[in-house]
């Protein structure tokens, strides 16, 4: 095949020959899926955002009515708390304990047998790890309430009391997530040049002042990208809250994802339950913003390269 | 934007830079040893207790078994999973009297991982190899719009998808399900770039002058060379499809495209007035998730070490 051998150079020269075709056909899949499954949902969505759309008669334009009645909704209001609070308590905990993993880790031990028992709850669907912690937490038989009760600190209604319930999803979720997180920051770590560590200890310098010192600026960057990741990804929490309370009790855990899918596919308001997507969405573009220019902020003090 | 280094092909073999000296021993070695185990306790000791309970007889669980070995060893639960037990048997023994299909929803996790997985990894190798290798004009201004998808979180998508896929016939298909994330994800698109970016122009410009095409280089070159981002990308996004719920839940409606996650959720809920069927439901999730823990223990490696630069999803 005629296809000319010279050094590259940044777009087809007039006259050269380019790959178009051939790459018009080798993206073709792909670009059908971003268009079809992606593009076109996104603005489809915003559509819909202002239709009354039930699914069976075709959307009715409304304007800003679902908006209007959003901005109305105590229960919308409510599963945006709650959704923040579950955020906080999962994305503070995770973040917390995985970065000790991450640090003992790499401080201890990199055998790979280690970090892979760390990443065992990881493998596992949201659903099993909603269905275990619902078993080991049941108020009567759970083995976590036998022991509470043994240790003489009672019984706990981890998953029917609405003090309790967002906490405990939080935890179930830290428990599938962590190890994956602390992976995520080991991989951090280890851009660290080990120079820094040696040259710290010949200063004398004891393990948490190294830790403060060295491990803690340089790990800044890859923090940040952690915890987009980690936000974006827990502010979709659903799949625990269908499993193991359907929002209850009363509504203390009906996160923002799990009433969308109620307004969408038990009462049919696919207008209204985009609204709240087109909210959701915003919400997530702020933070992602916000924590996009923390990171850039972070990045000056970085040696290593992210 | 997420950063994610571009290793070399052989990455998973190579466990980074040599670590420190170990530093002396101490309290702090100690307690650092002693919060490590226990960590590991919490993330393994539900796994043994989901075995510890599918071996158990149902009915003695509710009597108060507080051993930590199973209570009355009993296969029940993984009888009533597998449907071995008839209606009668099952209820006697605290289960649901309906007939679970569990060989048509495992049937149906394989069919939709491996779909989703096959054509998600094939198809975005043909794109990120235009992207990476191919010359053609407002290459780079459409990578970035492919890149800008990355930014659209899952939900947003999610129900105009699902009216999409409706219009389209295929609500409760195992197609329907796979469809959405059979053909591309911006995040696939980006990781096989950053490897077919870092191969060498020499061995592909040595392989035109034999007369090789480009279609030719790709796949006998390329996809070759990069066996090893693309087989953990297969791995990972294989995980990730069979314990997908959400989309799944949507999309199915009967046993015909059910897949185990939903299933799970089903069992789950078909005995709402008494006590659960804890035994037989610790069978089926442990049934469920069984697929995934040996393939990560086949791929465990690979997994724990391309994590991180797998990181962005």
């Amino acid at each position: 095949m005629a296809t000319p051998t010279r050094p590259v150079t940044p777009g087809p020269a007039k006259g050269a020959r380019d790959d178009t075709r051939l790459a018009l056909l080798f993206i073709l899949p792909a670009l059908i899926g971003f268009l079809v499954f992606l593009l076109w949902p996104t603005l489809r969505g915003i559509y819909l955002s202002f239709t009354k759309f039930n699914l069976l008669t075709p959307a009715r334009w409304t304007g800003l009515d679902n908006y209007v009645r959003m901005a109305q909704d105590p229960v919308f209001w409510n599963a945006l708390g709650v959704t923040v609070y579950y955020v906080v308590v999962n994305i503070a905990v995770q973040t917390a304990l995985a970065l000790v993993i991450a640090v003992l880790m790499q401080r201890l031990t990199r055998r790979t047998w280690l970090r892979g028992m760390v990443l065992t709850p990881y493998l596992v669907s949201n659903v099993v790890a909603a269905l275990v912690f619902l078993w080991i937490l049941d108020y009567q038989l759970g083995i976590g309430n036998k022991v509470l009760e043994l240790a003489g600190v009672g019984r706990i209604a981890f998953l029917s009391d609405s003090a309790w319930v967002i906490p405990t999803i939080a935890l179930i979720n830290v428990w599938r997530h962590v190890g994956y997180t602390a992976l995520l920051i080991f991989a951090g770590l280890q851009t660290i040049p080990a120079t820094l560590y040696e040259a710290g200890r010949m200063d004398g310098a004891s393990e948490p002042r190294m830790f403060r010192s060295i491990t803690l600026p340089l790990l800044r960057p890859v923090m940040a990208v952690v915890l987009i990741i980690s936000v974006v990804g827990s502010f979709q929490v659903f799949d625990t809250v269908a499993i193991a309370t359907r929002g209850g009790p009363v509504d203390s855990s009906r996160v923002l994802q799990y009433y969308i899918y109620e307004a969408a596919f038990n009462r049919f308001q696919f207008g209204y339950a985009s609204a709240m997507s087109v909210a959701l969405l915003v919400v997530l573009m702020i933070i992602t913003f916000v924590q996009y220019r923390l990171t850039r902020a972070g990045t000056s003090d970085l040696a290593a390269g992210g | 934007m997420a950063t994610v280094t571009a290793p070399a092909a052989s990455d998973a073999r190579q466990t980074g830079p040599k670590p420190p000296p170990k530093p002396r021993f101490g309290v702090g070695r100690a307690l650092g040893w002693a919060f490590m185990i226990l960590v590991m306790i919490v993330s393994l000791f539900p796994f043994y207790w989901i075995l510890r309970t599918a071996l158990s007889d149902n009915n003695a669980l509710y009597a108060g078994g507080d051993s930590l070995l199973p209570v009355q060893f009993s296969w029940g639960g993984f009888e009533r999973v597998f449907g071995i037990q008839t209606g009668q048997e099952a209820i006697d023994a605290g289960g649901a009297g309906q007939p679970i299909a569990f060989w048509r929803y495992l049937l149906n996790s394989v069919l939709v991982a491996t779909m989703v997985t096959a054509g998600q990894v094939f198809f975005s190798a043909m794109a990120a190899y235009a992207f990476a290798r191919l010359r053609w004009r407002h290459r780079e201004q459409v990578f970035a719009v492919f890149l800008a998808g990355l930014m659209i979180p899952a939900i947003f998508t999610l129900l105009p998808n699902f009216v999409l896929i409706k219009e389209l016939g295929l609500v409760d298909t195992v197609l329907g399900i796979a469809l959405p994330s059979m053909l591309m994800t911006p995040f696939a698109v980006f990781f096989l770039r950053q490897f077919f970016l870092g191969i060498s122009r020499e061995v592909e410009e040595a392989a035109m002058v034999e007369g090789a095409s480009k279609t030719r280089i790709f796949f006998r070159l390329i996809l070759p060379i990069s066996a090893a981002p693309i087989s953990t990308l297969s791995i990972l996004t294989y995980i990730t499809s069979w314990n997908e719920y959400f989309w799944p839940l949507m999309v199915s409606y009967t046993d015909r495209s059910r897949v185990l996650t939903v299933a799970l959720g089903v069992f789950k809920s078909q005995k709402p007035q008494a006590g659960p069927d804890w035994a037989g439901l610790m069978a089926a999730t442990l049934v469920a998730a069984l697929p995934m823990l040996l393939l990560f223990l086949v791929f465990a490696r690979r997994i724990v070490n391309s994590i991180g630069f797998s990181g962005i999803k």
